[in-house]
């Protein structure tokens, strides 16, 4: 798994990612109330925001960590948008990019990186 | 941005300790959440007994200069050096009595919304309980201290802290500690005594349950939060769901959906307007809102059930047509109703209750049905 600085993460199988919001950024979102998931076929590059996710309190932009075409989202999340707080880094994924270049994958951070990434915050 | 380091309030440590996550507000460190988050927290008040500290609001007592010791010309003298500047009846208060009213610029704004009461006690009469917000105490303190000047001083009351005790639990909680708490009913205030220490108890609260708020000496305010949270039936709650509370409550919040340009007939609160004073038209832009009373006002506020994404601050309304109409001042999620809701102003003819509008969130259209206000029925403790 890989991870980004705006805390998405990263599985990568074959030529597919799967990503989602990390359990550290769901913990400083607070209780989720309301995910808004890419549709299927929306080519993004990486950096354009791609899901919202939004506590209680505020809104949160969710930014595509690498580029392609979304082949999957998650659609059990807008109707259960506090999956994001009980199971963040699996069964909350948000969504399926089949990615164009899979060195950007490469580029992220992988855990222990990300881990001292979030002791520098 | 203000580079002056935040305030604490004396509570600060209890909250740290109780793991809250601190969000800095009106030049505080306070507490948005603690450990179980707003949705718990906003659930256990509706259900038990949520406590909050509200240290950062303003409360001060404004004193007769020179009292005669008859305690009801005392009274009227010092209602009549506040009056000048707010729509209430306060000169009318009974002992023991509280009234929420306006601060009010000379075209009818609101400046603040505040609580103004009068003692119960015979030896307090001649002088005025306040609590203003937090964002806007300095300006208030300043226009209520300079409009009273040569007959009533005004004494902010540095090194008090305030909390909340409030939800259908909250009065057999304080009544375990403070039985003379049971005889106050909804927005009455006494003065009581728990440990030695004076407390300043009021039945009143911003969530729109029953509840009290309780002004405590500083160096008191750790042991009488943690003796109210020694009750099971207590848990302290942070900022975020104070404000989600209140949000289903229906209540405006100064800053949001009150400010200088905005009229209390505009913003539902013509309650405010006591009788006495909108036939003597003796407050500031009483002509605006009599104006107002008479025409109808050119915008109302409203209340708003979202589909789809909640609607935030700012976020614009439209009519059935796509024209903009208004604006969202206050929206966020119902964790009573599990949808969003919002509070937004627009024009008399689209203000009914079923009328279906749009938000724009995010440059998307989303239906917005108007609704009663409150989204969550006030349940205040009442004189029966």
């Amino acid at each position: 798994m890989h991870f980004t600085k705006d805390h998405e993460w990263v599985e990568l199988d074959g030529d597919v990612a799967t990503v989602g919001i990390t359990a550290y950024a769901a913990g400083q979102l607070g209780d989720v109330v309301f995910v808004e998931v890419p549709e299927i076929g929306k080519a993004l590059k990486a950096g354009d925001g791609m899901a919202v996710v939004e506590s209680v309190k505020a809104a949160s932009d969710v930014y595509a960590p690498v580029s392609g075409e979304v082949v999957a989202a998650n659609g059990d999340l807008p109707g259960t948008p506090e999956m994001v707080n009980q199971d963040p880094e699996r069964g909350a994924w948000i969504a399926r990019i089949k990615v164009a270049d899979k060195s950007q994958v490469d580029a992220l951070m992988d855990r222990p990186a990300y881990e001292a990434f979030l002791d520098t915050l | 941005m203000s580079d002056q380091p935040l305030k604490r309030t004396p509570l600060h440590p209890a909250h740290q300790a109780l793991g809250a996550r601190f969000v800095p507000f009106a030049g505080y460190d306070m507490p948005v959440q603690y450990a179980g988050g707003v949705l718990a927290e906003h659930r256990w008040t509706r259900e038990h007994a949520g406590l909050f500290d509200v240290s950062h609001m303003g409360p001060a007592v404004l004193t007769l200069d020179e009292p005669t010791g008859d305690a009801d010309a005392d009274h009227a003298a010092v209602a009549a050096a506040l009056e000048p500047l707010v729509p209430g009846d306060i000169v009318g208060l009974k002992r023991g009595q509280q009234r929420y009213t306006l601060l009010l610029n000379a075209s009818g704004g609101v400046i603040d919304d505040l609580m103004v009461a009068r003692p119960l006690d015979e030896g307090r009469q001649g002088s005025l309980y306040l609590v203003v917000n937090a964002g806007t105490k300095e300006g208030d303190f300043a226009l209520i201290g300079q409009a009273a000047a040569g007959k009533a001083t005004l004494h902010p009351l540095a090194g008090h802290a305030l909390v909340a005790l409030q939800g259908p639990e909250a009065a057999a909680v304080l009544e375990a500690l403070l039985p003379e708490a049971a005889d106050l009913v909804f927005m009455q205030t006494a003065v009581m005594h728990w440990q030695g220490e004076e407390l300043t108890v009021s039945r009143s609260g911003y969530t729109g349950e029953d509840g009290f708020e309780i002004l405590v000496a500083d160096a008191a305010a750790p042991a009488l939060w943690a003796r109210l949270l020694d009750d099971a039936r207590v848990r302290a709650i942070g900022l975020g769901a104070r404000d989600s509370l209140r949000l289903e409550a229906g209540l405006p919040l100064y800053g949001h959906d009150l400010d200088e340009t905005v009229s209390p007939v505009e913003a539902g609160l013509a309650f405010a307007l006591s009788k006495r004073r909108r036939l003597a038209g003796d407050f500031p832009g009483a002509a605006r809102l009599q104006a107002e009373l008479d025409a109808g006002p050119s915008r109302v506020r409203v209340g708003l059930k979202v589909q789809g994404a909640p609607a935030r601050e700012g976020a614009q309304i439209a009519d059935a047509d796509g024209r903009i109409v208004g604006r969202v001042t206050s929206g966020g999620f119902s964790p009573s109703l599990s949808a969003p809701i919002a509070l937004g102003f627009v024009p008399p003819a689209l203000s009914h209750p079923g009328c279906v509008l749009n938000v724009i969130v995010r440059g998307k259209a989303q239906p917005a049905e108007v609704a009663p206000l409150p989204f969550v029925a006030h349940r205040y403790a009442r004189k029966a």
